[in-house]
């Protein structure tokens, strides 16, 4: 069952062992065959690449990745003003750039802290405009993949915090904090973000003094930030109880107070053990800011729509846009789960 | 934490935590009376009030026959045995079918092993949304019309109009179902058998398949937790690779396997939500509609989050009781 052997040699007695075995080969190959010979006539073959309507209306078994070639720009910048859509296009290289450098452990280090701060920063200014002769853009036009990932980190970014304060809350010793923590990570961990997020476009309006609207990104950032923290805490307090009781008590013996135990001793050790899970959750979030297309908001997935959907001409070939968004989240997400199993293997052979 | 707390520090923690009791109540209360005054100055009503009231719009399916006259509050009844109904044979599938590619992960076949990671790669990794809109899509525009559907199975039959499938139906006076009724095909589509609509057949199957790559992965975690000195025993007991796993590793792996699963299916119970982006009428389907028609909107998410924190309360339950069955007795 398991010994799973590696290598050609170990294929060719796993194709070809036993009769069995190469049943199953041939009828996996036949598969595979029939199941890649239309993949490639359909996506290569006959596929039109060209941005041209007639030919992709023309062909009958075949992709219209002229649909891609023609809308690319809306369903990566949304309803960004075209001209200006060089801005989103360089926040995305700098949140990239910035992601890419601290995935490094060897740069955790405390300038990554202000580098973030400085990175956002930019990333807002470049988005919003209105400085150093930038045209003004309303948050109301950002759209597609910079607001996917714009919204996933600093969704993540506010709701680190907060799940730093609901796991230690959750261990306490203080029976209140340990209840209000408690109920709150086992109430939002168990409703739909969905619904966390209608409440937070049709509910904290209300809570607004009248006639000021709250962005709709700020609302939307809000719930995202609020049902993040609540999952995040619970990993962040795996990684608390995997430190031994004896960390704690040798510290304390040395004359430590409460919160410099937790702080320098406790968490560091922590949050190491759980990086790779807390990896695991940004690929989760990055998922779910694709939810935010339901509230009204144009991300990666709301951009595809408003591509499309107004548009007669190309409205038959959403399938070729699914594929292409789809590629364009599969790329990130499979990426960050590599780097995920990466640095588990990495962190590992440090504490051995 | 408390160990080494005096006097004059236990004093102080009760003072913190009251005035912290305090703060929230208070945070609570202000955030509801201002909430329901910024309502009342609007000029929109609150409260329950309107459960009672003709909903004026119709659920075009499900288990619970639904029509405008009838009140909000059946509609939202209706909407959650549509979220049962399109939940639980999701999950039954997303068990087996991910059950079978956990396994399959771990075969003796290189090229099993390849197409079953490719699978769990590739759903795990785009957003179920979009893997839903797709689906709907694809259903929508790529099949052909219901008067010529394909057929997938003998009395299987696909088509823009939905899946058809056999049904047991009862027979003269009896509740016990006496045959399978067939699906047949005429002049104007198929008749006879149940009749799936494509919302249903787009939110059951999308969240099926999402949830069966990460059912594989807890599988095969849970078949990898099994020491390999128990698979040489059974080796050694003359088993066959089938029942190996039948009667050394699945029994094991179980233990691994079930509050993982347990999570699993807390969450795809949550992900049926989002069938409200593809027009099957669930629970959360309904209050949007609802809000959509008298603005009810804080009484609307207060009802989807009630009863959405009482099914993962249930399936809780439910599961950590299966749990203990399964989980070793005695020493360990």
């Amino acid at each position: 069952m398991r010994n799973v052997a590696q290598g050609p040699i170990a294929w060719r007695s796993e194709l070809w062992g036993s009769p069995l075995r190469a049943l199953a080969t041939v009828l996996l190959l036949a598969l595979l065959a029939w199941g890649g010979f239309h993949a490639v006539e359909w996506g290569v073959v006959h596929a039109v690449f060209r941005p041209d309507a007639e030919a992709c209306r023309a062909v009958q078994h075949g992709a219209c990745w002229g649909v891609v070639a023609e809308k690319w720009r809306p369903m990566l910048f949304g309803r960004f003003p075209y001209e200006e859509q060089w801005r989103p296009a360089v926040a995305v290289v700098v949140l990239s750039a910035v992601t890419v450098l601290s995935a490094w452990p060897r740069s955790w280090r405390w300038w990554l802290a202000p580098l973030w701060a400085a990175a956002l920063l930019l990333f807002v200014l470049l988005m919003r405009g209105g400085v150093a002769g930038l045209a003004f853009v309303p948050t109301s036009r950002w759209g597609g993949l910079p607001l996917t990932i714009g919204l996933a980190v600093v969704g993540l970014a506010l709701a680190f915090p907060m799940a730093l304060l609901l796991a230690l809350g959750r261990r306490s010793g203080w029976p209140v904090v340990r209840t209000l923590s408690a109920s709150y990570i086992e109430l939002v961990r168990g409703v739909p973000l969905i619904s966390v997020l209608f409440m937070a476009s049709f509910l904290l309006p209300l809570l607004w003094p009248a006639g000021w609207q709250p962005d709709v990104l700020v609302r939307v950032l809000a719930g995202l930030a609020l049902f993040v923290a609540a999952y995040l805490a619970e990993i962040i307090r795996g990684g608390l109880q995997a430190v031994p009781r004896g960390q704690t008590e040798v510290a304390m013996a040395l004359g430590f107070g409460r919160w410099p135990v937790q702080r320098d001793i406790v968490l560091p050790q922590a949050l190491r053990l759980v990086v790779p899970a807390l990896t695991n959750s940004v690929v989760g979030t990055l998922k779910d800011t694709s939810l935010v297309t339901v509230v009204g908001l144009f991300e990666l997935t709301g951009a595809l729509g408003l591509a499309l959907g107004g548009d007669p001409t190309w409205r038959p070939f959403y399938l070729e846009g699914y594929l292409f968004i789809a590629a364009v989240y599969w790329v990130l997400c499979f990426g960050l789960s590599r780097y995920s199993v990466w640095l588990e293997r990495r962190l590992g052979e440090g504490a051995r | 934490m408390s160990s080494g707390a005096s006097r004059r520090g236990a004093w102080l923690a009760w003072v913190v935590q009251a005035l912290l009791v305090l703060a929230v109540v208070a945070g609570a209360a202000w955030v509801v009376n201002h909430a329901l005054e910024v309502l009342r100055s609007r000029g929109v009503r609150s409260g329950f009030d309107f459960l009672t009231e003709p909903a004026g719009f119709s659920i075009s399916e499900g288990w619970l026959d639904f029509d405008a006259s009838q009140p909000f509050w059946r509609a939202f009844l209706a909407g959650l045995v549509n979220t049962v109904r399109a939940s639980v044979p999701a999950a039954i599938f997303s068990v087996v079918l991910g059950t079978l590619i956990g396994i399959g992960r771990l075969a003796p076949h290189v090229l099993l092993r390849g197409i079953c990671t490719a699978y769990v790669e590739l759903l795990r990794n785009v957003p179920l949304l979009v893997q839903l809109l797709m689906l709907a899509f694809a259903i929508a525009n790529l099949l052909p019309d219901p008067t010529e559907p394909v057929r997938l199975l003998p009395g299987v039959w696909l088509s823009k109009g939905g899946l058809s499938v056999p049904w047991p139906a009862s027979g003269e006076g009896g509740w016990w179902p006496a045959h399978f009724e067939w699906p047949e095909k005429g002049d104007f589509g198929v008749s006879g058998g149940a009749a799936l609509s494509p919302e249903y057949v787009t939110i059951v199957a999308g969240l099926s398949f999402y949830s069966a790559a990460f059912v594989a992965e807890i599988v095969r975690a849970g078949i990898l937790s099994v020491s390999q000195g128990q698979v040489l025993a059974g080796q050694a007991m003359g088993f066959s690779p089938v029942q190996q796993l039948r009667i050394v590793i699945l029994p094991q792996a179980l233990r691994v396997i079930v509050p993982s699963l347990t999570n699993q299916l807390l969450s795809l119970v949550k992900n049926s939500s989002l069938a409200v982006a593809v027009g099957y009428p669930e629970l959360v389907s309904v209050a949007n509609t609802t809000i959509g028609s008298n603005g009810r909107a804080f009484e609307c998410i207060a009802i989807i989050m009630a009863v959405y924190l009482l099914l993962s309360l249930l399936i809780s339950f439910g599961m950590n009781r299966y749990n203990a069955r399964v989980a070793l007795r005695g020493w360990r």
